[in-house]
């Protein structure tokens, strides 16, 4: 019990700031992008809307490492564009918190994208038709009634997709790597407690404080969803 | 005045369809998935033909040829929807408001206050539209479309989403707005009496084509294909042989009924019918009379139906419609019956 207090006292807290800066940050990113994404997929058809939605899934199937090999890949400073994007606009996206956001962006872009594509999918298109007719534009008619009445189903995308964020790893350790108080995040930082440390007590608290988070989320998913969730049998 | 001229494709489905319809209310009857509902999204522009043209008061909406194809928020053609389409997480003043075309916020509030009260919606401003009944949604749903000041209205089934009890009601009073609203109107049904009771002329759909156009009373009196008096409810029909003019008389066999017939007057045709509300009792014998047989008694709500065959007979049975009180007894086995000269109507088929 002593060991805990004293693990909390002197705890460097930097992770849990990161890990939900950068959960905010791809989560409001995604949510813009996936809704985007989402309402353009839809007005495709046939193979070009199964080629499309595939390549936006993919993140979600890989794993997330093969995900950093091609951002490292993309964005290293030795490649083209990374080297373009340091030398002529100064930004740099290795090792920084900004490749944290964009690891966790690209992980977890496919849950908002593909949730926002199913509520928008159950969306009467005759409210749609009714918009057109009554004059709306077609931008009016996707904030002020599609994403309105997809609603329930873009909060939980919303939400899944901030707990993806949150817990982004493989991705985000080779993208960003794990310097303290700048790339570390909470689950880089379980992982080295751990493997260079072998120090369970503080790798503990901070699984305690990732438990915490996500019964938060599950409970404020079952809340967004509540009325789907009636007892049915 | 609305022109209408379109074709369209849906797989095997071809809808091939052209009128013209004044200030007035015109009906499209027709079976479901005749092309009815497809013809008012063409016209409202959420669906587009393959060819064609369509105008409404003068404004061209589409044109195939001159390659017009006016987007639909620049139609103003109101389109009630059959399950109104009232936008779920607005209130109901949101939706009517939404509907109102140009202005500052406030007057687009004062527009739709305005109009909530005409449709008699006072007080309901702040529900939602799952919070109302199907009556009131309705008439948001009109408010909706008229604040926009459409040049044509067109309803789509209005009153299939309501109770019965309900549709009479809002029969009247959505004939009403038509009234105020006194453009050109179209209204699609597959109810029979209540195009009847509403509209002034009727376009009777076939499968995906027009079969027959026209005033209403015209329309029902003599519907001219075989179709288009099915579905304004003639129920005897019988096919025909040795048709023949005589002494200004149209002469011939009917040979499923197995009767030999005069109408008064030229016809052709190749197909007889009469409505089962036109066949009387007769008192003495003559032309168009004949011994039936009593086959079957059917009880309706408000009438009877005696299905009638000729003796020997193997054709399909005519329906008789006698209201209730209006001949009693009841016959019984077998009955004399007149089909009038003036009731039988001849078609194509």
């Amino acid at each position: 019990m002593e060991d805990i207090l004293r693990v909390l006292r002197n705890l460097d807290w930097s992770p849990l700031l990161i890990s939900l800066k950068t959960g905010l940050v791809a989560t409001v990113v995604c949510f813009f992008l996936g809704l985007f994404a989402a309402r353009k997929v839809l007005k495709l058809s046939g193979r070009a809307r199964a080629v499309v939605d595939g390549i936006l899934t993919l993140p979600m199937v890989l794993p997330p490492t093969v995900a950093g090999f091609f951002l490292l890949l993309l964005f290293s400073l030795r490649r083209p564009l990374g080297s373009f994007l340091y030398q002529d606009l100064g930004i740099k996206v290795v090792q920084t918190w900004l490749g944290c956001v964009l690891a966790a962006s690209v992980i977890a872009f496919p849950l908002m994208y593909r949730n926002a594509r199913a509520a928008f999918e159950q969306v009467d298109v005759n409210l749609i038709y009714a918009g057109r007719t009554l004059g709306m534009s077609e931008l009016e008619i996707f904030w002020r009634v599609i994403v309105p009445t997809a609603g329930p189903g873009v909060a939980s995308g919303t939400i899944l997709t901030f707990a993806r964020a949150l817990g982004e790893y493989g991705a985000t350790s080779m993208l960003a790597g794990n310097i303290a108080g700048k790339t570390g995040t909470i689950s880089q930082k379980i992982a080295t407690a751990i493997s260079q440390n072998g120090d369970y007590l503080t790798a503990g608290v901070w699984v305690v404080i990732v438990m915490l988070i996500a019964f938060f989320i599950v409970f404020l998913m079952n809340l967004v969803t509540g009325g789907r969730n009636r007892r049915r049998w | 005045m609305l022109e209408v001229q379109i074709e369209k494709k849906l797989g095997s489905f071809h809808l091939d369809v052209s009128f013209a319809a004044g200030n007035e209310l015109l009906a499209l009857l027709g079976a479901s998935g005749c092309g009815k509902s497809m013809t008012l999204r063409c016209i409202a522009g959420v669906e587009k033909p393959d060819r064609g043209r369509i105008v409404a008061d003068g404004t061209v909406y589409f044109d195939s040829e001159k390659r017009i194809d006016l987007p639909p928020q620049k139609r103003q053609a109101g389109l009630l929807f059959q399950n109104y389409a009232l936008f779920p997480t607005m209130t109901v003043l949101k939706n009517v408001m939404s509907g109102v075309r140009s202005g500052a916020r406030s007057e687009k509030r004062e527009t739709a206050m305005a109009a909530l009260d005409r449709f008699a919606l006072s007080g309901l401003e702040d529900r939602y539209p799952g919070e109302l009944s199907g009556g009131q949604q309705q008439r948001a749903a009109l408010a909706r479309i008229l604040v926009g000041k459409p040049k044509i209205l067109m309803l789509d089934e209005p009153f299939s989403a309501l109770d019965s009890h309900l549709r009479d009601q809002m029969e009247q009073e959505v004939l009403s707005t038509i009234r105020e609203f006194g453009g050109t109107t179209l209204m699609v049904s597959h109810s029979r009496d209540e195009v009847f009771r509403m509209a002034d002329s009727v376009a009777v759909y076939g499968a995906g084509t027009i079969d027959a156009l026209g005033e209403k009373h015209q329309i029902f009196r003599n519907p001219g294909t075989y179709h288009a008096a099915l579905l304004t409810g003639c129920k005897n029909f019988s096919g025909l042989s040795g048709l023949r003019q005589e002494d200004g008389h149209t002469l011939f066999h009917a040979d499923d009924w197995d009767m030999d017939l005069t109408v008064s007057g030229a016809h052709t045709g190749n197909m007889a019918a009469i409505r089962g509300h036109h066949i009387r009792m007769a008192s003495a014998p003559g032309p168009n009379v004949y011994e039936m047989e009593i086959t079957q008694v059917i009880e309706d709500t408000f009438e009877h139906v005696l299905l009638l065959r000729r003796p020997g007979c193997q054709g399909p049975a005519i329906h008789w419609m006698i209201p209730k009180g209006t001949v009693t007894p009841l016959p019984e086995g077998s009955v004399a019956v007149e089909f009038p000269s003036e009731a039988i109507m001849l078609l194509r088929k």
